[in-house]
């Protein structure tokens, strides 16, 4: 029996993941903050096999409780194998450039808390000797665009830190595994009118838990053609990427 | 409004095709929230052929959101879940504890909020009737804001009038249905060739008391002494011994998907008949005993993805009609003859007899009879006009035809067969409408 804990369960490629998880009887502790929707999820990984779901209601943004968070899940579970950071905001981004007090919000939620998380975390499964984080972050913080550029730095400095990381853990029993979506429909994008690029939560979902099991760390696109996608972006002369 | 997206081709047939507003919903706590006057429309898989999950105008109300579960009785196969669950989630989950579902109607993709809707039915319905049967209870929310537990016991005028009700009654957000005990993923039973309508009759009465599942396949540009030549397909729920005996496997499924829309319908007088007449003489022996899996038997198109784009642009009907006992044999005869000498028609012609078990609906569409369902390609007017004549056969021989499939039926049609529309018409909610509503149900 897995024992997973979730920070920002209702993100709905963490839902998924957990959907996919919850079938092999897993332990799940569920972090966040709407409590009503935490428990709606809770029953549903129950009917799906989950062995045991408790609540956790927390505010993730208050990034000086996250170790006291952390080491409370630990002990509920009673060690942690795989802890999945999905919380995170896709922000206004001309609310953005005009005030810095809402560009300190977002980084602190998309980017500080779980930048804690990922430090505690690897700590705590270290000392277990096994153990896997999984970090959300996304393919937009592989370059910076004009219509999108705080998102893509809250999440590029996770990235960052996960790729160095996942490769200072190598060895060590710990796997760390930055995901990269692509465009996901989920309640976060909602508004955005869907085309051929979109893949489900639940495919991203699945990929995530195929990666976990397989072992690997590092850096994962999903769907994987988004790497390539992603290495086009990445080349591109600024006259391009000045349009996206 | 927040959440808004326009969608097209959001019905199956992509006929009537007219930009929809769609608003997905949150979460199933989530209140209505209506600005006055607007006009809301639940919307589920987007399954339904024709204009009754269309709402042009209006706003629809997605659901694919509402896809958690809420509890499950391993014991007892009561299951409760929110009304955007796909019936193809139920059996993932049930199927591996020996549940299935009471009733299904040729798609998975279906949700369950739709299939209460339409008050689905399946092969078995001279067994189990239809879903509706099944329903335990549902959660409405109606846009006064109230959310009502409805079932047998309680607000059962509400019960009867949202299960078939088409969406109209307000929102169930969640339900409570009850699941079919079987030993095994697998179907076995006997496939056999018949001649002609007459021959079809005399199986499906001679295997209605054998067989839960019945259902035949018909060659609609047969004529003459061929007249509704077809395969019938009768089987029961395998046993696990039997499943395993024939070395029973999973089928792997391929990914088979329809990519694009061809420029013109790829169904037409070029591919029918060679299509039917291999279809036909494929089976060599008059009768073949089977063991189907349950997707190649319940949902044999499902494995083909899109496969409405091969009707092209202009999309396609699907026709369905239930014609009661006492005439069924003539007005079949009738029908057959019609399409046969149109030449319009399909590959996918489906006819089977329904059983006496009462639809518990105000507004269901299965009655004891004989119902015929096929698609034709959108080909003008013609193909129109060859539907309006059906439809005077079935209504004069006291017959009705599915609203679920339905793009074109006029009013007359619609009230003459479902002559518990009056008494359904008093719980409509006052601000929840369809385009098919709208056409056909205020005279």
């Amino acid at each position: 029996m897995q024992r997973i804990v979730i920070f920002g369960a209702t993100s709905g490629i963490a839902e998924a993941t957990a959907r996919e998880f919850a079938k092999e009887g897993t332990s799940f502790v569920l972090v966040g903050r709407d409590v009503e929707a935490l428990g709606d999820i809770g029953a549903d990984l129950k009917v799906r096999g989950a062995g045991s779901v408790e609540i956790l209601p927390s505010e993730l943004s208050d990034v000086d409780a996250l170790p006291k968070l952390c080491a409370d899940v630990g002990v509920k579970l009673g060690g942690i194998d795989v802890a999945i950071i999905a919380h995170g905001v896709l922000p206004d981004q001309e609310a953005c450039e005009a005030s810095a007090d809402t560009l300190l919000d977002v980084l602190k939620i998309n980017t500080l808390s779980p930048a804690v998380l990922m430090t505690e975390l690897a700590q705590l499964m270290l000392s277990q000797g096994s153990g896997t984080i999984v970090v959300l972050s996304s393919v937009a913080g592989d370059r910076g665009r004009p219509s999108n550029y705080v998102y893509g730095a809250s999440k590029a400095l996770l990235s960052v830190l996960g790729e160095g990381m996942a490769l200072k853990l190598k060895g060590r029993g710990v796997n760390l595994l930055v995901v990269k979506p692509g465009f996901v429909d989920t309640k976060m994008t909602a508004d955005f009118r869907k085309g051929a690029l979109w893949a489900s939560a639940a495919q991203v979902g699945a990929s995530i838990v195929t990666a976990v099991k397989a072992g690997k760390s590092g850096v994962i696109y999903t769907p994987r053609w988004w790497q390539l996608i992603m290495l086009v972006i990445k080349l591109a002369p600024e006259f391009v990427v000045r349009r996206l | 409004m927040q959440n808004e997206t326009e969608v097209r081709r959001a019905n199956w047939g992509n006929y009537p095709d007219e930009a929809q507003r769609l608003v997905s919903r949150r979460s199933r706590h989530e209140s209505l929230a209506i600005e006055p006057g607007e006009m809301l429309l639940p919307y589920g898989a987007g399954r339904s052929y024709g204009d009754s999950c269309l709402n042009t105008g209006g706003v629809l109300l997605g659901t694919s959101a509402l896809d958690r579960f809420i509890a499950f009785d391993r014991d007892t196969g009561l299951l409760t879940c929110e009304a955007g669950v796909a019936l193809a989630s139920i059996i993932e989950l049930a199927l591996p504890h020996g549940w299935f579902l009471p009733v299904t109607p040729g798609t998975k993709f279906v949700t369950l909020g739709g299939a209460i809707a339409n008050d689905v039915h399946g092969k078995n319905h001279h067994v189990e009737g239809t879903l509706g049967r099944h329903v335990v209870s549902f959660e409405l929310l109606t846009s006064d804001g109230v959310r009502r537990v409805c079932s047998a016991s309680e607000n059962t005028d509400l019960f009867a009038a949202t299960i078939g009700g088409l969406g109209l009654t307000g929102l169930v957000t969640s339900a409570t249905i009850r699941l079919k005990r079987v030993a095994s993923p697998f179907l076995s039973g006997v496939s056999t060739k018949f001649d002609n309508l007459d021959a079809f009759f005399e199986l499906s009465a001679a295997a209605a008391g054998t067989h839960e599942y019945t259902v035949s396949w018909i060659d609609c540009l047969s004529s003459g002494a061929s007249l509704g030549r077809g395969i019938f397909m009768a089987a029961n729920q395998a046993s696990a011994e039997e499943a395993e005996a024939a070395g029973a496997k999973a089928p792997r499924s391929l990914p088979l998907f329809v990519p694009i829309m061809p420029p013109v319908s790829m169904v037409n007088q070029l591919t029918l008949k060679p299509f039917n007449w291999a279809y036909y003489h494929r089976q060599r022996a008059q009768q073949v005993t089977r063991l189907w899996h349950y997707n190649g038997f319940h949902y044999p198109l499902d494995a083909i993805a899109h496969w409405n784009r091969i009707y092209g642009p202009k999309g396609f009907l699907q026709y369905q009609c239930v014609v009661p006992t006492a005439d069924q044999e003539t007005v079949s005869r009738a029908l057959l003859e019609e399409i046969s000498r149109s030449g319009q028609g399909s590959f996918l012609v489906v006819f089977k007899t329904f059983g006496a078990k009462a639809s518990p609906g105000l507004l269901s569409f299965p009655m004891e009879g004989a119902t015929l369902a096929l698609d034709f390609p959108i080909r003008g007017p013609s193909t129109f006009a060859l539907l309006d004549r059906l439809d005077a056969l079935v209504v004069e021989a006291g017959g009705r035809i599915y609203p679920a499939k339905d793009a074109r039926m006029s009013g007359e049609t619609f009230r003459r067969g479902y002559p518990k529309l009056e008494e359904f018409m008093k719980f409509v909610d006052p601000q929840f409408s369809s385009s098919f509503g709208r056409r056909v149900m205020r005279g």
